[in-house]
């Protein structure tokens, strides 16, 4: 610090402050990113062929069963994930803030994990699982208890509505958890105790005490869940589609099939978006009035509730919830890869022709890598540097109007990916900037979907630098830009790469904005994969998602190398 | 007077190069420095990928010059992915096969397509290519049912498609899909004439599993997720019989659909040379009798020899595809169809 110090009191030559030029300029460009797409999305939803204004496509969207089927099950598959993901995570939540269950550190870990498996992933592994009659699982299934398939039912059958549901919540719980697992960190254990002191059993301080105080959590959990599952484009395409079941992302998708029906596909996309603000408003506000004027900060000692022999039964929702979402996909997957045919056994199966093929073979394999890091690299950069700089001038308050550069910044949360697909492909192949077609569009997708991401990120970090440090170097004379160079951004370096990192793994894993902007040079590996899907070249989907967990987890891990703070 | 010679005699031997345009252009040296000059072709292709993988593996140990990319999707998806690209300004495509014909006829309309004839073409029968020379038949395959040995007894299996609406069959049953492949689009164009749309109709009751590609079906045979397909690909069945895959091809008693699969070059081909070159080399009988051996397809090229153990293309009662008739109907079969079975 005083190195630093001294150095801001060295002679300086004159210089002009940027604050202003620099915050315009992002506020444009904020406004571009963002309300672009948006605009055209509006406008081409309400014209027609000859560009005259028109209703028909929303008159056609509230019509035609063929869309109102869709809606139907996007949003009853959204809520059944909410609720079971609420109904697993809470307890779970609960288990691990409170009580002495064992190994804990695993159980966040590899919640943890589930939490960065791209959904895609867990959609493609459960196909090989629990596929009705060759799925794994039901073939144990069939063995264990002499049954046939086709003529006895199966356990699972994954190609259902149902199928899509248990995926999506299996990777959606981590959510609801953080949401929970936080809320019981904050919440002071003092009230909790003093239930059980006056003599309430466990389950009672739990239900009456514990329970209320972590509603708004539960809420804010099931809605962000819900919203998750909406925008999905992978799982349902994957699970859903084959068994004739359309969700809208699968429903925009298959509008985008040549000739596209760009003004359909804008007017389906509206109410995907008016759900999300809406639901994210409902969101806030509840996490606003959390608390329930509960005093005091974080308790010091909570006394840990003790399972005795509830131990076993606590274990076992972890074991079925986490078997579910990583030990179970991540098997099938790693067999899949090294077996000659998936449906076969293991022994007498074994082969590396799937390694073979994907990375000596396949033509597609190196241009999609190159694609991927290249976007990944550089849409973690610009957003990095992005949130930072307005990160800086929203928390200091330096300049008029911060407050809508924040908005800007964040607003992209409340636009699924597909929806923001839309809105890029309609503005970005027109005139004046046609960028269809490159890597640019992709990179414009990636850049503001993940803004929000980096944000939060950023803004955690600059909050614990105190604002003293940069006044007393602005006393010293130098300009804001010097001071964020030399102050600032030395004690938030941790924070920057962590935000660096979060992107970069948002962005490699990108399917439902991708898979409407890709073309044939700018195909990235989640596309590739999808690619491999609609002709079940299974062994090469499972060596392209190991090493997609393996960069994913090597990132993950270089995270928390950098962050001291505690895990999701 | 002799420089007039000079003069008009390239200009006539000119003349007659674009009046008969059908002429074969065989694979010069200069046409192969300057395909190297190029460097690369880009190579559209709704074959397995596995098979298109091979006939590039191929062309790279015959051409260490030439890199080639490989861009394999259902010939549907290839078809709109095209379509979309010269809509946007795209030039990226050199060589293009899908096996929906209609589309050829289509791109041709467009003035999109080069012509250019093979050595090899020039024998092949005049239904197999286009009189004037834009594109031919590069591989074809019967649009077959099938079924998993191990599931379904020799003697319980089905005849025909007829026999499919039978209840028994309900929810053993997987299909390609005709907005994706351009096989299950011919094929199921070429069911719906035969045995009217009528009969899909029944069909999409019978709780059929909806898959995307003809390479798909026979794999989920192979592995048992479903016990019969009612569309696939001919070559991928031999594939997995090859591989000893417990599946056996069924040729329906009311005919197998024949589904020819040309290829073409583009006229705005980034890569000219270097296209004309793999157009070429695709057509040679070396690539078409691998592409028969390894690849299970069928070829129309004079000098293959059908491997041993294969039905004979004339005893298999076949149903031809029409891509004249076809196209103008393509949009309607693909709406009628995923109204029915979904996308």
């Amino acid at each position: 610090m005083e190195a630093t110090l001294e150095h801001a009191t060295r002679p300086r030559a004159r210089s002009i402050d940027w604050t202003a030029p620099v915050s315009i300029a992002m506020a444009l460009l904020l406004a571009v990113l963002v309300l672009l797409p948006m605009f055209w999305l509006l406008v081409t939803s309400l014209r027609d062929a000859a560009k005259a204004f028109t209703l028909d496509h929303y008159r056609h969207l509230f019509i035609d069963p063929a869309f109102i089927k869709p809606l139907v099950t996007t949003l009853w598959t959204s809520a059944a994930v909410g609720t079971i993901c609420v109904i697993t995570a809470a307890p779970m939540a609960w288990l691990v803030a409170r009580t002495d269950l064992p190994g804990k550190r695993l159980m966040r870990t590899l919640i943890l994990a589930s939490f960065v498996t791209p959904p895609f992933l867990g959609a493609f592994a459960w196909v090989l699982l629990g596929g009705p009659n060759a799925g794994l699982l039901n073939k144990w299934y069939y063995a264990l208890f002499d049954l046939k398939p086709f003529v006895d039912s199966s356990l699972i059958n994954i190609f259902s509505a149902w199928g899509m549901v248990f995926v999506m919540a299996l990777y959606t719980f981590p959510y609801v958890f953080t949401f929970v697992a936080n809320s019981l960190d904050v919440i002071p254990s003092e009230l909790e105790e003093a239930s059980a002191i006056l003599g309430a059993p466990a389950w009672r301080t739990a239900a009456h005490i514990t329970l209320p105080l972590v509603v708004p959590a539960l809420l804010a959990g099931f809605l962000v869940a819900f919203l998750q599952s909406m925008t999905l484009f992978g799982t349902p395409a994957i699970l859903a589609l084959p068994a004739g079941v359309d969700t809208m992302t699968t429903k925009i998708w298959s509008l985008f099939q040549f000739p596209p029906q760009l003004g359909l596909a804008a007017a389906a996309s509206l109410p995907l978006l008016i759900i999300t603000v809406v639901l994210l408003r409902a969101q806030t506000a509840i996490m606003g009035r959390r608390g329930y004027s509960v005093i005091g900060g974080k308790s010091s000692g909570t006394r840990l509730i003790r399972l005795g022999n509830w131990k076993i039964v606590a274990l076992s929702l972890f074991v079925i919830v986490l078997g579910c979402s990583i030990v179970l996909p991540y098997g099938v997957l790693l067999r899949t890869a090294f077996v000659k045919n998936w449906s076969g056994p293991v022994i007498g199966n074994f082969s590396l022709e799937h390694w073979h093929f994907v990375f000596f073979e396949f033509s597609q394999t190196k241009s999609a890598f190159v694609n991927t890091f290249v976007l990944g690299v550089s849409a973690a950069t610009a957003a990095t540097i992005l949130v930072t700089m307005i990160g800086y001038l929203g928390l200091r308050k330096l300049v008029w109007g911060h407050r809508y550069l924040a908005f800007l910044a964040t607003a992209p949360v409340a636009i699924p990916g597909i929806v923001l697909a839309v809105g890029l492909f309609l503005s970005y192949t027109q005139p004046p900037l046609v960028l269809y077609g490159t890597l640019w569009i992709i990179f414009l997708a990636y850049l503001t979907k993940e803004l929000p991401v980096g944000y939060q990120q950023i803004a955690a970090s600059l909050k614990s630098v105190h604002p003293e440090l940069e006044d007393a170097s602005r006393i010293f004379g130098a300009t804001r830009l010097r001071t964020l160079v030399d102050i600032t951004a030395p004690l938030i370096r941790n924070g920057v790469i962590a935000t660096w990192i979060l992107v970069f793994i948002g962005s490699i894993r990108e399917l439902s904005a991708t898979i409407l902007l890709f073309t044939a040079r700018t195909k990235t590996i989640s596309v590739t994969m999808f690619d491999l899907r609609e002709s079940n070249d299974w062994g090469p989907i499972a060596v392209l998602s190991i090493t997609m967990l393996v960069i994913t987890f090597v990132m993950v891990a270089a995270i928390s190398f950098f962050t001291d703070r505690r895990q999701i | 007077m002799r420089l007039d010679t000079c003069k008009t005699l390239p200009a006539m031997l000119l003349a007659f190069a674009i009046a008969a345009p059908v002429a074969a252009q065989e694979t010069t040296p200069a046409m192969l420095a300057a395909a190297a000059k190029e460097g690369k072709v880009v190579w559209y292709t709704g074959v397995d990928v596995k098979v298109a993988e091979g006939v590039a593996k191929v062309f790279r140990a015959t051409y260490p010059n030439i890199a080639i990319e490989v861009e394999r999707s259902g010939s549907e998806r290839v078809f709109q992915r095209i379509n979309q690209e010269y809509q946007s300004n795209i030039k990226n495509v050199d060589v293009v096969n899908s096996s929906d014909a209609s589309h050829f006829i289509f791109w041709k309309q467009q003035k999109w397509l080069a012509p250019h004839t093979p050595p090899d073409v020039q024998r092949f029968p005049a239904q197999f290519k286009d009189p004037e020379g834009y594109f031919a038949v590069w591989r074809a395959t019967f649009s077959v049912m099938g079924y998993n040995t191990n599931l379904v007894p020799t003697a319980n299996a089905p005849t025909g498609y007829a026999d499919l609406l039978d209840p028994s069959w309900k929810g053993k049953l997987a299909k390609s899909h005709p907005s994706y492949s351009g096989t299950s689009l011919t094929g199921t164009f070429a069911i719906s004439k035969a045995l009217g749309w009528d009969y899909l109709e029944k069909l999409s009751k019978q709780g059929v599993q909806q898959l995307q590609s003809t390479t798909a079906t026979p794999k989920s045979i192979a592995s048992g997720e479903r016990a019969v397909m009612v569309d696939g690909n001919e070559y991928n069945m031999f594939i997995e019989m090859d591989a000893k895959s417990p599946v056996k091809i069924i040729y329906a008693k009311e005919g197998t659909p024949f589904v020819t699969s040309p290829s073409a070059i583009f006229a705005d081909a980034p890569h000219p040379n270097a296209a004309r070159v793999l157009q070429n080399f695709l057509f040679t009988a070396r690539v078409q009798q691998m592409m028969v051996n390894e690849g299970g397809l069928r070829s129309v090229h004079p000098d293959v020899k059908e491997p041993a153990g294969r039905t004979p293309i004339s005893e298999i009662k076949a149903l031809a595809d029409d891509p004249v008739a076809m196209l103008p109907q393509i949009t309607e079969i693909k709406k009628r169809y995923t109204a029915m079975f979904g996308n």
